[in-house]
Parts: structure tokens; sequence; C-alpha cells
């Protein structure tokens, strides 16, 4: 026993000498130990919330170790064969080689599947995750100066996300991707004036486009998305180091500091933690439920389609949006000025974006707020972005459900003409609905300080009519009856309106 | 849920999926929910604090070692069974190969337990620490004018500034206009996109190249053809053919004769955004359905009546349903009579309508 | 925190996991299109005929037409009625005096207020059932479309009103007045999976979906397939009911057929090597997915590994 611990005390000595001399070679030729200490130092301030963004970082990982994989044996190529593989249902049809290899990585490389399988949920859970963290982000207020600019970035990434994962899908040329490629076609076509040009640029030529397409595809999903994103994530985290991360108010937290814990050990721990979860969780689903099963679904061609396709749910916005425009094709002297596709299909994303890029400076605008914020809000906390937040999603949302429209015909027996006339007025009423609800939600938390989730667990100071400060206890569940605010509480830092500067 | 209804009437699946939303919504909240573990709760007001919305100006950092041998002994633990797992993903992918559900749940459940691992001792092992760093004031007022200054300096000497910048500017998007300019190559004008490989004359085959015969074509059935020798993934290639009875045609006086015994073809390509069109209906007994015959687009259900030339009767789409004159020749095979009446496929900047 | 270290509470990991079950048992309520119906139906799909029909004969025989040439109303077209070309099977059902009045007795209590007493139909009510045959009959017998309550109403899949015996009473009493063609017959063990795959895909999913989970057409409900029997798939495609098109010999032939029914009986259980098939409608299910489990699960780590915002 005594000479055990004498080996181990040995070994550790060993290892912190090597350690040293390892650093020492590395500093004197690269003098980074400052910048070593800084990183190790860096503070990252606790909260759930702040690993949303992680969580996106570490799928598009694993989106790059399976693509590595998924690229070594894909095809790119129209040119049409013969099936002779394993799978008997598609025996003997013609398809395309590009589908071909996608088959043969499904049935005949080993550990193909789970590999295919695991990309395609890491691209749907990438992409989930962007949207939540820019959820959690607007409605916290961390896109203020500083971080306008990565609010920016992170909106250039999400669009990228998208087109990658469609491109994506779309390289697999099965029946379900060829049905979604048109659709992209027949929106780059309907872009006023250049859409004929530009397509037939894109394409070779008129779909399905000329042999190089999928060559073309491929170079876009493998190479020219994936380096943008990989530098643009690079600025994303370079930017967030430079301004460390924001966080919430709280007991010696102020705008000058952050407070939290630091990058070594506890945080690597925790942080190479979630990378492990994310990978797992990503591989249970690749190996547990079924994703894209494309030997379901067959070879494309022009002439076939299938009831009820459906694109991946980061393309459903666009889908719902086209469903529910009506046949507006203005044409002016023997020129269709603006086909329909575009407005569901390019318009309406524009319109969206358009409005979360511009959102950091309308709100500077309105409020007048152009100060640093490195304290987040609480969403009861501005009632009104809030509300306009709330309203502006659910717009999104709504049209994001009505392209499932007709699985909801299908569920629940509801007429879809119907349905779709209903909705082209109700898209535009319910954000209102939800705009007054949200706000005077936010208004009531504000006042009654419990937590919608929680219940009620803190206490109330406020000053009553009389000038006294009172402290209402609650009892875990209800909230105490309080009187309503008069003036400014002390040391209250959350102006509703136009905070003087 | 079958396609009938079976006594459940729309009211009662509503209610189903109410009831598992909130069921879903307790079980959320019961997964939340913090219980209160001594100390003052979490979440107290911000009005009840000083500046920056604290409570108090106590310094918050602290450093505890844990020093907890129950929780290395997890870690090593799961280090084990993250191990086992590893070893189980190589077995399985050697012995059995192709069983995406072990493979899958021998790297998943390997990789969760370092996961496991890697937290339990980030949170329980290691040292805990809270500190407090501050931030960098971000615009430092002087370094900022001495890059203006210093760059401005490059222009020391220099007196046709202005000269310089316009030719410059010029020549700049001369060249990466030329640069560019190679681009073009990757595809065609646009006009090309009018083309469609059918020809007056060709004759209507199905998948497998077998000509289709006028008779061969029933009321209430639809075909897809495709044209003798033509390339069938051509954009154009795929056309309907149906034979309407003579009370549901209602074609303009100009197409009068395109429709002989009936028989009556379209693009098959939706003139919204490209999908072909794989539904017909057609009402078996027309009296009790108040539905004429009809093509359906199964991407954003754009619907065309064929009786009326294919005129758009719901949906998106923002024109007809492009309609291909038919003749019968002297055998009694279907050809194409001519042009389509309008261009196939999505609309677009030149596209020929109507 | 310390969730191994205390032992009054609920862990929270149970509490997830609990959270993370019922999320997934959602799913499975809400995105199905055929779990709870078909799980709470009182009749499953059985994968082999009713016995007490089926009797199948390769003779074509001459069609009888005892209530005399099946007539159109000049106003009512209707898909062509669909004799079998000859040399294709037929469907025989079983057929005696004792049948076709009990038939008729049935006729008379179920069928009769719309369908009028001699079969003639009754105009914008419901059709004549004079030379439909016995194949529609039974299609819509047995898949329990008729009798329909309101005849304005969508016929659609329902437990079948009759029991078989009563059926072949009501297609024995049907087919002795009103006459038609025999029901087609349909033999899975001579068709080819690869080869009803292709003929389905070009010839129904643009109705039914791929792997025959339905959908919409715009005016009408198109079913999923799973409860279909071969020898109904094989009635609808040769009838076409409600809005379907319906298809002949000449366009799906009997070999065709017989592959067709054998890929539809196999969409009951489609090849789901990837794992739990989510219903096999493609990515809506696919994306309940990504959010409700992948990405619930991994804000349920973040919430383990990021501590609270807290006031300590």
């Amino acid at each position: 026993m005594v000479g055990g611990a004498a080996g181990l005390k040995l070994i550790q000595r060993t290892l912190h000498r090597r350690f040293e001399r390892g650093m020492r070679y590395t500093d004197q030729r690269m003098g980074g130990a400052p910048a070593l200490k800084w990183l190790l130092r860096y503070v990252f301030p606790d909260h759930w919330s702040f690993l949303l963004g992680e969580i996106a970082l570490y799928s598009f990982l694993v989106l790059i170790g399976t693509g590595i994989f998924l690229a070594v044996f894909y095809i790119p190529s129209q040119n049409q064969v013969i099936y002779h593989g394993s799978y008997a249902l598609l025996r003997n049809q013609e398809m395309s080689e590009a589908y071909r290899s996608v088959l043969d990585i499904t049935f005949n490389v080993p550990a193909g599947l789970l590999i295919r399988q695991a990309h395609h949920w890491a691209a749907d859970v990438f992409i989930a995750s962007i949207v939540l963290h820019l959820i959690r982000i607007f409605f916290t207020g961390a896109y203020r100066k500083p971080r306008d600019i990565n609010w920016y970035i992170g909106l250039t990434m999400l669009m990228l996300a998208v087109l990658e994962g469609f491109a994506g899908y779309s390289l697999v040329d099965d029946l379900l991707s060829g049905m979604g490629l048109v659709i992209a076609y027949g929106v780059a076509l309907s872009i006023p004036g250049i859409g004929g040009q530009l397509s037939s640029t894109i394409w070779g030529g008129q779909f399905p486009g000329t042999g190089s397409f999928f060559s073309r595809l491929e170079i876009v999903h493998v190479f020219l998305i994936p380096l943008a994103l990989t530098a643009l994530i690079s600025i994303h985290l370079a930017t967030i180091m430079r301004q460390h991360h924001s966080q919430f108010p709280g007991p010696g937290r102020r705008e000058r500091n952050t407070v939290g814990t630091p990058m070594w050990p506890a945080y690597a721990l925790r942080s190479i933690g979630l990378m492990l979860a994310v990978a797992g969780v990503l591989f249970l689903l690749g190996g547990l439920i079924q994703i894209n099963p494309i030997w379901q679904w067959g070879p494309f061609h022009t002439y076939l389609s299938e009831n009820g396709a459906q694109p991946d749910w980061y393309i459903g916005w666009l889908i719902g949006a086209l469903r529910l425009m009506p046949n507006w094709e203005p044409v002016i002297g023997g020129y269709t000025i603006i086909p329909n596709p575009f407005w569901g299909g390019a318009f309406f994303p524009l319109v969206v974006f358009g409005i979360m890029y511009a959102w950091p400076a309308l709100e500077r605008k309105f409020t007048g707020d152009r100060r640093r914020h490195d304290l987040l809000d609480r969403p009861r906390d501005r009632p009104n972005r809030t509300a306009i937040g709330a309203a502006f999603f659910s717009w999104v949302v709504i049209i994001f459900a009505v392209g499932s429209t007709d699985r909801i015909f299908f569920r629940l027996h509801i007429p879809y003409t119907g349905m779709i006339h209903f909705w082209r007025i109700g898209v535009w009423v319910l954000p209102i609905v939800v705009f007054f609800i949200t706000r005077s939600a936010a208004r009531a938390l504000k006042r009654s300080e419990s937590h919608p989730l929680r219940g009620w667990q803190g206490q109330v100071v406020s000053r009553g009519p009389d000038g006294a400060v009172r402290v209402l206890e609650g009892d875990g569940n209800a909230t105490p009856e309080i009187p309503p605010p008069v003036g400014t509480v002390p040391g209250h830092d959350y102006p509703e309106q136009k905070p003087s500067e | 849920m079958t396609d009938g209804s079976e006594g459940n009437g729309p009211a009662a699946r509503v209610g189903r999926g109410l009831g598992v939303l909130l069921a879903l919504r307790t079980a959320w909240r019961a997964a939340r929910r913090e219980e209160p573990v001594g100390g003052p709760p979490p979440g107290s007001p911000p009005g009840s604090g000083g500046a920056d919305g604290n409570g108090s100006d106590r310094d918050p950092s602290e450093r505890t070692v844990p020093a907890n041998p129950r929780a290395e002994l997890l870690v090593a633990g799961l280090l084990m069974l993250a191990a086992v797992a590893g070893v189980g993903f190589i077995l399985v992918y050697a012995i059995v190969q192709t069983n995406t559900q072990l493979l899958g749940l021998a790297l998943g459940l390997g990789l969760l337990f370092l996961a496991a691992a890697a937290i339990v001792a980030g949170k329980f092992v290691v040292p805990q620490e809270t500190s407090v760093e501050p931030r960098d004031v971000l615009l430092k007022e002087e370094p900022a004018e001495e890059v203006v200054e210093i760059i401005e300096a490059g222009g020391e000497g220099i007196s046709r500034r202005g000269l310089l910048t316009v030719t410059g500017g010029l020549a700049g998007a001369c060249v990466l206009g030329a640069a560019a300019a190679p681009i073009a190559s990757m595809g065609p004008p646009a006009h090309l996109l009018h083309q469609t490989p059918w020809r007056r004359g060709i004759r209507f085959v199905n998948e497998d190249g077998t000509v289709y015969a006028a008779s061969d074509i029933s009321i209430g059935s639809f075909y897809t053809a495709l044209p003798e020798g033509g390339n069938p993934d051509s954009l154009g290639a795929g056309i309907l053919v149906i034979r309407l009875p003579s009370v549901w045609i209602n074609l303009p006086p100009a197409r009068h004769d395109w429709a002989p015994q009936g028989i009556m073809a379209f693009s098959k390509i939706c003139p919204h955004a490209g999908c072909a069109i794989n539904l017909y209906r057609y009402p078996l007994d027309s009296q009790t359905v108040n539905a004429p015959p009809a093509f359906t687009c199964p991407c954003h259900y754009s619907t065309f009546t064929p009786g009326d030339g294919g005129k758009l009767i719901f949906g998106p789409a923002g024109r007809e349903l492009p309609q291909m004159p038919v003749m019968i020749d002297s055998d009694g095979n279907l050809r194409c009579a001519g042009p389509f009446d309008s261009d196939i496929g999505p609309s677009w900047w030149g596209v020929r309508r109507v | 925190m310390r969730w191994f270290t205390r032992r009054a509470r609920t862990p929270r990991w149970i509490r997830g996991t609990v959270a993370l079950a019922l999320g997934a048992l959602a799913l499975v309520s809400i995105a199905d299109p055929s779990s709870s119906g078909a799980s709470s139906s009182p009749r499953r799909p059985s994968m082999t005929e009713p016995s007490g029909i089926a009797h199948v004969s390769a003779t074509p025989g001459p069609l009888k037409s005892l209530g005399g040439p099946p007539t159109t109303l000049p106003n009512a077209p209707r898909k062509s009625p669909e004799p079998q070309p000859p040399g294709a099977p037929t469907t025989t059902f079983p057929t005696s005096p004792q049948l076709v009045a009990q038939g008729q007795s049935l006729y008379e209590d179920g069928c009769a207020s719309c369908h009028g007493t001699l079969l003639q139909g009754i105009h914008g009510n419901a059709p004549s059932l004079i030379g439909v045959g016995a194949g529609p009959v039974d299609f819509y017998l047995s898949t329990g479309r008729m009798p329909l309550d309101n005849p304005r109403d969508e016929p659609q899949r329902n437990a079948a009103r009759y029991t078989r015996e009563q059926m072949n009473a009501l297609i024995a009493f049907i087919t002795k007045v009103g006459g038609g063609p025999a029901a087609p017959a349909v033999n899975i063990a001579n068709g080819d999976l690869a080869t009803g795959f292709h003929v389905f895909v070009e010839h129904c999913a643009g109705c039914h979906q791929l792997v025959g989970r339905g959908g919409l057409v715009v005016g009408a409900h198109v079913p999923n397939l799973q409860q279909a029997s071969a020898l109904q798939v094989a009635e609808a495609v040769r009838m076409g009911p409600y809005l379907m098109p319906h298809f002949d010999a000449k366009q799906i032939n009997q070999y065709q057929l017989d592959s067709l029914a054998k890929y539809v009986l196999w969409t009951r259980h489609p090849s789901n090597v990837g794992g739990w098939g989510i219903y096999n409608i493609g990515p809506i299910p696919e994306g309940m997915v990504a959010w409700f489990i992948g990405l619930l699960a991994l804000v349920f780590v973040a919430r383990l590994i990021g501590e609270r915002m807290e006031t300590r």
C-alpha cells in the first residue's frame, strides 16, 4: 500500500515536470502563456440558457465529423443507372448515381446508416438550437450594444445553416428531395427580372439541369457554406471572448464585471460534458429513430411526386408561406413582374430576416438607448419588446404551422381550403392578439414578481403611498398582495421607456 | 388515426390534444421546479437592492474544494461504463456491422457516459470557483484616433487624391467584373427556358416506352405520357392525359379541336413551383359529389379543372395549367398536335402566358 | 444541484426523464397518423382475406346482367364500367336463393332509402347500383364506407356494419338484380414488391403518399392504406371509389395489380432499418423529434450544467 502511494507520488511529480518542460518549450517559440492564462481564467456566467449556443456549436462539430465520412462515399452525379443493390424494392429501377451512392451508404457501408442519420439529426438539432439561442438572445436583450455585431453574424449563420441543410438533403436525389429542389428552382425563377437567368445559371439550364448540377451543389454543401460558417463561428466566439459574456443581474454582478465559473477546470469539464452529451444524443437518435428513409421514397424523376411532401422543419415556414399566398401574379406589358412563388419563397424570408437585422437599430432609435449593456433584461421588464417579439415569432410560427395543414386536415378532418382561407386573415390578426396578451402578462408578472413556471419564490420590497418601505413575503405558492408601485423603487434599474442618457 | 372518424369528432381529437399538452406542461413544470433548498430564494426582484440590480455589494468570489470521494468513484464508474460501451461499439461494428440500432445505442451511450463523467467531475470533483473578472472598456479613444491618423498619414504628399480615387475605383470595378464574367459560362441564356421536347407529331408513350392509343384512355382515369424519343427527365416531358365526357368539356373556342374524342393533354408540371401534378380527382358519382374533375399539385395544392382548359380553382398558382393540343393518327395513336398554349414550369419574368 | 448527495427530493434527472418520456408520448399522440385511432380501433386489419368469400376463378365467364344493360344518366358521367378483361381472374362471391332473399331484406332496411328500392338510385342523393357489379359493393360494405348516415357526407373507412355473411347476401342480391361485372381478384403471391412499389409511385403515391399514409386532395380525404386488404386494394383500383380515378387492365395489368396489393400490405410494416419509423410520413415528425426529444434532452443537460440565476 505504502509503495503504491509512493509510486503515485512519483508519477505525479514526473508528470508535473514534463508538463512544465512542455510549457516552456512552446512558450519559447510562441510566447502564448499570457494568452493561455487569460483563457484559463476566463469567466463564464452561470446560467443554463447561455449554453444554447454551445449546443449549436457542438452540433456543428458533429456535422463536420459525420459529413466527412459521408463525403467519402457520395457521388455527385445525375447519370441514370439501373440499381442492382441490396434493397429489393428498388431493384431494376432507373435512378441517378447520386441516389444510388446514398443507398449504398445506407445499406452496404458498415455503420453508414448510423452516420447518415446522425448527420441528419445533427442538422435538425443544429438549426433548432440556433433558433432557441436566437429567441433567448432576443428576449433578454442580449443583442444590444456592444453585441449587435454578433447578432448580425448570428443571423447570417442561421441563414447559411438553413441553406446548408437544404443543400444537404437535396443532394440525395430521392423523390422527396427532388420535389424540394424543383420548388427551389421555382423560387429562384420567380425573382423579379433576373430570376430566369439566375436559375438558368445555377442549374445550367432548365431544371433538372446539366450533369454538373450536383457537383455544384456538393461544393456549396461540403465546402463553401461550411467554410463560411467556420469563419463566422470563429468571429462570433472571438467577439464574445473580447466582450465577455453578458450576465443576468444578481449580487455583485454589474455592467463592468462578469461573475461566474472560470474556464479551468470546472467550466471546461462541464463544456466538454455538454459536447459529449450533444454527440451522444445525436448518435442515439441516429441509431434509434429513423430519419429521411430515402429507400422508402424512391428515385426522383421530374414527372413524379407524392402527396404530403414536406421539407425539413427549418424550411417549413417557407412552404407554409407558399401555400398561404393567394394566387397574385401581376403582369405588365407581357412580363410577369412578380411570379407567385417569390412572395412565399423569397420575399417572406427576406422580410423576416430584414426585421431581425434591423431590430437593434430600430430599438435604439425608438428608446433612444445607446448605452453599452452587459447586464441582461428579464423579458417581463421590457413588456413592449417582449410583446413585439412574441407577436413577431407567433407570426412566423403560424405560417410555419400552415405548412403542415395537410397533415392537420388528415388528422383532424378540418377542411383544407377552409383552413387556408381562415389563416390568410388569421395570420395578421392573431399576432396582434398575442401582442396585447403578452404585454399585459409581462406587466402583471413585473408587478407580482412571481415566476410563471416556479410560482412565487421571492420577496417584494415596496414603498407604500406613505413612503414607508415594506417587505412582503410569499408562502411558496401564492404571490402576496402587492400595492401598486408608487414612483420609482429605489435601485430599480429597469426604466420602461426612454431612459435618460 | 384511421380514415374513418369512428365516433371521434374533431372536438374529441382537439380535446385529447389539449389534454396531452396539459400533461406535457405539468411534466415540464415538475421537471423544472427548483425546490427551495435553504438560503434566500432565487429570483429576488431587482427592486430589492442597490445599483446594477444586485442585492448586496458583497464580493461574490468564492472557491471550494469538494474533496468528494463518492463523486470521484462515480466518475470512475461512469468512465468504466463509457469504456465498455466503446468496446461494445467496436464489437458490434466488427461482428454485426449493419445493425444501426445496436451501433447507435453503443456509441450514443458511450458518449453520454463520458459526458456524465465530465459533468460530474466538473461540478463535484474539481474545485468549484466563482470569480469576478472585470470587463474591458472597448472603445479606447486614444488608439482609435491614432489609427485614423496613421491611415491618413499614408496619403501624405499625394496631390491628385480625387483622380486616383476615381481611377482606382474604376479599375477595381472593371477588373472585378472581368474576373466575375466567367460565372456566365455556368448556364445558357434564359430564353432556352421556353423549350420543351414536344413537337407536332410526336407520339405519346408511357414510362416503359409503349405508345398510347386513343382507345387506351378511359374516362375517370389519368395517364402520364412522355414524348417518344425525348428525354423523360426534361421538365416539359411529362404530360397528363385524360378523357372527359362532353358534359365536362368547356374549352375556350380557340381550342375547340384540341380534345379529339374528349382526350386532353396538359403539362404535368405545376405552373406555380414546378412540382409534378400527380393527383386527379374524378367523381364516381357526380350527382352526390359536387366536385368537377380536377388536377391537384401535391406541393401547395393548386387545383386546376381540365374541362375548362386548365383553369385554376384553388391554390397559389398564378396562371393556368398549360394545355397541349392532341391529335389521333390513322393508327389510332395519340400524337402531339402542336406546342403548349403557354410555357411549362414555374413562372418567371419572361414566361409566355396564355 | 448535488443531486446524488441529497435523497429527500426526487432527483431532477428522474423528473427530466419523466418529462422526456411524456414528451415522446405526446409526439406519438400528436404526430401519428394511425396510432391512436388504429390502436383503439375495434378491428385490426388482417393479412388474409376474410373466410367465406374469395373464391377465385380464372375463367372469365359471360357477365350476367339480369337488370338490363348498365345505364348512365345523361348528365352524370361515370367512370367507364370496367369489366375484367378475358383471362383475368375474378373473385366469385357465394350466392344462393336464400342469400338473395336475405340480401333483399337487408337492402330494403339499410340501402333502399337512398339507392331506391329497385337499385335505380335517387337523383341528387345516391347513385344507381344497376350494373356496378360485385366489386364496388364489396368494397363499400367491407370498408364500412356504406351504409352512410348522411348521403352528403364523404364516405370514410369505418368498422364494417355488416357481417361477412350479410355482405355476401347484399352482394348476391345487388348483382342478381343489377348485374354488372365480377369483382377483380388478387393474389399477392404472384406479385413482386419492387414492381408493386414502382407501380405505386407512378399511379398512387400522388394521392396516397409514398408509404400509403394518405393525405388530401382538394375536396376529399385520401385514406391511409394500412387497413386495406389485398382484395379491397384491387376493387378500389378497378373501380375508383368516390373521387379516386380508376385504373383498368391496360394501365395496371393483373401482375402489376398483384404486385401493387403486395406493396400496399408491405406498407403496414415497411422496412424501418433506421430505427423507430415515426409513422413514415417524412419530415414533420422528424422536426418534432429534433425539437422535443433531441433539443429538449440537450437543454435538460444544459440545465444540469449551468447553474441557475441565483442571488446567494
